[in-house]
C-alpha cells in the first residue's frame, strides 16, 4: 500500500479539504480581527469581540436554553430509543414494521414541515411555546437516530446472554443492569452524543417552536440582522468550534474507555454503530 | 452377541418428570405429547434430527419456554409456574453465552452474587470450580481471549458452581473440532460421574449420545420414538427410522408367524422359517409383514466355506469404501433388488475385495431384530 496516489486524486483531496475547512478557518480569523466589517484585508489582532460576547446577557440565556434542550432531548430520545430498540430486537408483534417506519419517518421529512405541523397542533391545543415545546420537537427528530444506533447494539447481542443471566438466578431487572446495560453502553453514549449535537445546532424546528426563550442558533440568526454584531457572532462561532472539539475528544475518550471495559465486543459494536451513522 | 441388558429397573429416584408435554409456536406444534422420567444422577440424552423438538423440550425444562399442556416437575416439585431464575437447573448454551464484558472469574461468579457470600468464600469457590474444569490460572483472562474449548469450560463452571439439581446441555460440543469434541465427551462424562448431578444433553450426533449417555430418548417430529440405554437403542431399535438414525442398518422383508414359548417365529424367502429370541422383537407386533434388521458389522464376509454362519448368501460387490480400520462393502443380492451393506474390520492378511467380486456373506440368527 505504499504506492503513490495519482496526482489528480491528490488535487481532488486538497480541493475537497479546502472547500470543507476554509470557511471554518475564516471563523477565528475574523473573530480576532480588529474591524467591524467582515472583509479582507485584516486590520489587526483584538479580543474585544470576545469581551463583547461576555456582555451579551441574552446570549448566555440562549446558551443556557440550548443546553437544557439538548441535554433533555438527548436523554429522552435515548430512553425512548433504548425501549424501542429492545422491543424491536426481542419481540414479534403486530404492525412491527409499520411502527418502525413511523418512528423513523421524521428522519426523511423536511424539518420545516415538522416544525409547522407541531406549531399548528400546539396552537390548536392552546399550548404556549416554551423550552418544552422545542424539546418535544427535538425528541421527535433525534429519536430515529437513537433507535437506529441502539437497534444495532441490541441485534448484535446474543439472546442467550440474557437467558444465561436468568438461568443463573438473576432477576429481569438484575439482568438488565448487569448484562444488557454494560453491553449497550457504547451505543447509549453514541446516542446521547448524537442527540446532543443534533439538538444543539438544530435551527428550523427551534425557530418555529421557540417562545420567548430562543435557542442559541435562533439567537445567532437574530443577531445577523445587525451588521455591527457580525464580529461578535464570529467570536461566538469560534467558541462553539472549540467547545465541539473538546466534546468530540471527550466522546472519543469515553468510547475508548468503554471499549477497554467491554473488550473486543465494544470494538465491533462501535464499528457497526459508525456504519449506521 | 450378548443380548443387551433388560430395561433399566427404575429403582433410581426420579429427578425430572415430564408428562403430556405439548408446545406450539404460533400455529406449528413442535412438541406433541412427551412423557419422560429422568432419574437422579442419570446422564440422559435427547437425540434427534434438527427440528424434532429436542431443544424446545430442554428449554421448557429450563423455564425459557412454557408448555401449552402437560406437567413438568423437578425433584418432585411442579415447575410449570416457576420462572427460569427460580428453577434448580442450570444450562450450558450452544453459543456458551459467556458474558463478553466480564473476565473468566467474574463470569463464573455471576450467579453467586445472589447468595451473599463473602469475597473470600466466593474466590475460593470460583478457584475450586476452575480447577475442576481444568482452567486454573485463567481467572483474570478476558472472555474474548478464550478459545472455543475454554469458553465451553467457563460455561460449564459457571453453571456447575450453582450446584444445580439438573445440568442442561444444549448441543455443547457442536462448535468444537473433532479432537476437542472427543476429549470434552470424556471430560463431561467424568464430571458427571464425579458430581453425581443429573445431566440432560441435547444432541443430533448419535455417536455422541451413544458414548456419553446412560439412557437416550430418540425424538422425531415432536414425539419420542424410543427411550433406552445406548445398547437397547442401537441393537434393539423399535422402528426403521430409529435404526437408520442411529447408524446404518440393513432391512430385509419377512413375515411374523407368531409368538410361542420358544420365542418368535419368522419366515423370509432368503432363509426360510427360523425361531428368534423374544427380546429380538423390541416392540410387540401383530403377525404379518415385518422388517428384519441387521447391522452391517453383524454381517461378515465368509472367506472360507468352512466358516460357520446361521445364514449365508452369495452376493456381488457393488461398491467398496475403505476407511483404514474398516472396509464397507455394498453388495447386491442376485435376482433381487435388495442391497445390503457389510462392514469388515481390516486385519493382517485379510483380503479386501474389489468391485464385481462374488463373495459369500453370513450372519447369525441372534444378530437380527424384528421391527416395524
Amino acid at each position: 500500500m505504499t504506492k503513490r496516489a495519482p496526482l489528480s486524486l491528490l488535487i481532488f483531496v486538497i480541493v475537497y479539504l479546502l472547500f470543507l475547512y476554509a470557511p471554518v478557518v475564516l471563523l477565528p480569523l475574523f473573530a480576532f480581527n480588529d474591524s467591524a466589517i467582515i472583509a479582507f484585508p485584516l486590520d489587526g489582532f483584538t479580543m474585544k469581540w470576545f469581551w463583547a460576547l461576555g456582555e451579551e446577557e441574552s446570549l448566555f440565556r440562549a446558551l443556557k436554553n440550548s443546553l437544557i434542550i439538548a441535554v433533555s432531548a438527548s436523554l429522552l430520545s435515548t430512553c425512548f430509543g433504548l425501549l424501542t430498540a429492545r422491543a424491536l430486537a426481542r419481540h414479534q408483534f403486530l404492525g412491527k414494521q409499520a411502527i418502525f417506519g413511523l418512528i423513523m419517518a421524521p428522519l426523511f421529512l423536511p424539518e420545516i414541515i415538522i416544525g409547522v405541523s407541531i406549531l399548528i397542533v400546539l396552537m390548536q391545543l392552546g399550548l404556549n411555546l416554551s423550552i418544552w415545546t422545542v424539546i418535544a420537537g427535538h425528541v421527535l427528530i433525534v429519536t430515529p437516530f437513537s433507535v437506529s444506533i441502539l437497534t444495532t447494539s441490541f441485534s448484535n447481542m446474543d439472546r442467550s446472554l440474557e437467558e444465561a443471566s436468568l438461568d443463573l438466578g438473576e432477576t429481569n431487572f438484575g439482568t438488565f443492569r448487569r448484562v444488557i446495560l454494560p453491553l449497550v453502553a457504547p451505543g447509549l453514549i453514541s446516542s446521547l452524543l448524537i442527540g446532543f449535537t443534533i439538538s444543539l445546532d438544530e435551527f428550523v424546528i427551534a425557530f418555529f417552536l421557540t417562545g420567548t426563550d430562543p435557542t442559541l442558533p435562533v439567537y445567532i440568526w437574530s443577531m445577523l440582522r445587525f451588521p455591527s454584531k457580525l464580529p461578535t457572532v464570529m467570536a461566538l462561532g469560534f467558541v462553539l468550534l472549540v467547545m465541539s472539539l473538546i466534546l468530540l475528544s471527550l466522546f472519543e475518550y469515553f468510547r475508548r474507555r468503554s471499549e477497554k471495559l467491554t473488550g473486543g465486543y465494544g470494538k465491533t459494536q462501535h464499528h457497526i454503530a459508525q456504519e449506521g451513522e | 452377541m450378548a443380548s443387551p441388558s433388560p430395561k433399566k429397573q427404575t429403582n433410581v429416584p426420579s429427578m425430572v418428570k415430564l408428562s403430556g408435554i405439548r408446545k406450539s409456536f404460533t400455529d406449528v406444534e413442535v412438541v406433541k405429547g412427551v412423557d419422560l422420567d429422568i432419574g437422579k444422577g442419570e446422564f440422559f440424552s435427547l437425540l434427534g434430527p434438527s427440528g424434532c423438538g429436542k431443544t424446545t423440550l430442554l428449554r421448557m425444562i429450563a423455564g425459557f419456554e412454557s408448555a401449552n399442556e402437560g406437567i413438568i416437575s423437578i425433584n418432585g416439585e411442579q415447575m410449570n409456574k416457576v420462572d427460569a431464575n427460580e428453577r434448580p437447573t442450570n444450562m450450558v448454551f450452544q453459543s456458551y453465552a459467556i458474558f463478553p464484558h466480564l473476565n473468566v472469574a467474574q463470569n463464573v461468579a455471576y450467579g453467586l452474587k445472589k447468595l451473599g457470600l463473602s469475597k473470600d468464600e466466593m474466590k475460593k469457590k470460583v478457584d475450586e470450580m476452575l480447577k475442576l474444569v481444568d482452567l486454573d490460572g485463567y481467572q483474570e483472562r478476558q472472555s474474548y481471549a478464550l478459545s472455543g474449548g475454554q469458553r465451553q469450560r467457563v460455561a460449564l463452571a459457571r453453571a456447575l458452581i450453582m450446584e444445580p439439581k439438573v445440568l442442561l446441555l444444549d448441543e455443547p460440543l457442536s462448535a468444537l473440532d473433532k479432537k476437542l469434541r472427543e476429549h470434552m465427551q470424556q471430560e463431561l462424562r467424568r464430571l458427571q460421574r464425579t458430581l453425581g448431578i443429573t445431566f440432560i444433553l441435547v444432541t443430533h450426533d448419535q455417536e455422541e449420545a451413544l458414548i456419553m449417555s446412560d439412557r437416550i430418548a430418540v425424538m422425531f417430529d415432536g414425539k419420542i420414538a424410543q427411550v433406552g440405554t445406548p445398547r437397547e437403542i442401537y441393537e434393539r431399535p423399535v422402528s426403521q427410522r430409529v435404526a437408520s438414525f442411529i447408524g446404518v442398518m440393513n432391512f430385509l422383508k419377512g413375515d411374523l408367524n407368531g409368538k410361542t414359548e420358544k420365542g418368535i417365529s419368522i419366515t423370509s424367502d432368503m432363509f426360510g422359517e427360523i425361531m428368534l429370541d423374544a427380546n429380538q422383537m423390541p416392540s410387540p407386533l401383530e403377525p404379518g409383514a415385518v422388517t428384519i434388521g441387521i447391522r452391517p458389522e453383524m454381517m461378515s464376509v465368509l472367506y472360507r466355506d468352512s466358516d460357520a454362519a446361521d445364514n449365508r448368501l452369495t452376493v456381488k460387490v457393488t461398491s467398496v469404501d475403505y476407511y483404514g480400520d474398516m472396509t464397507f462393502y455394498a453388495v447386491s443380492i442376485p435376482k433381487s433388488e435388495n442391497h445390503l451393506s457389510v462392514c469388515m474390520r481390516n486385519t493382517v492378511g485379510r483380503h479386501v475385495y474389489q468391485l464385481d467380486d462374488d463373495i459369500v456373506i453370513g450372519w447369525s440368527n441372534a444378530s437380527m431384530v424384528v421391527l416395524r
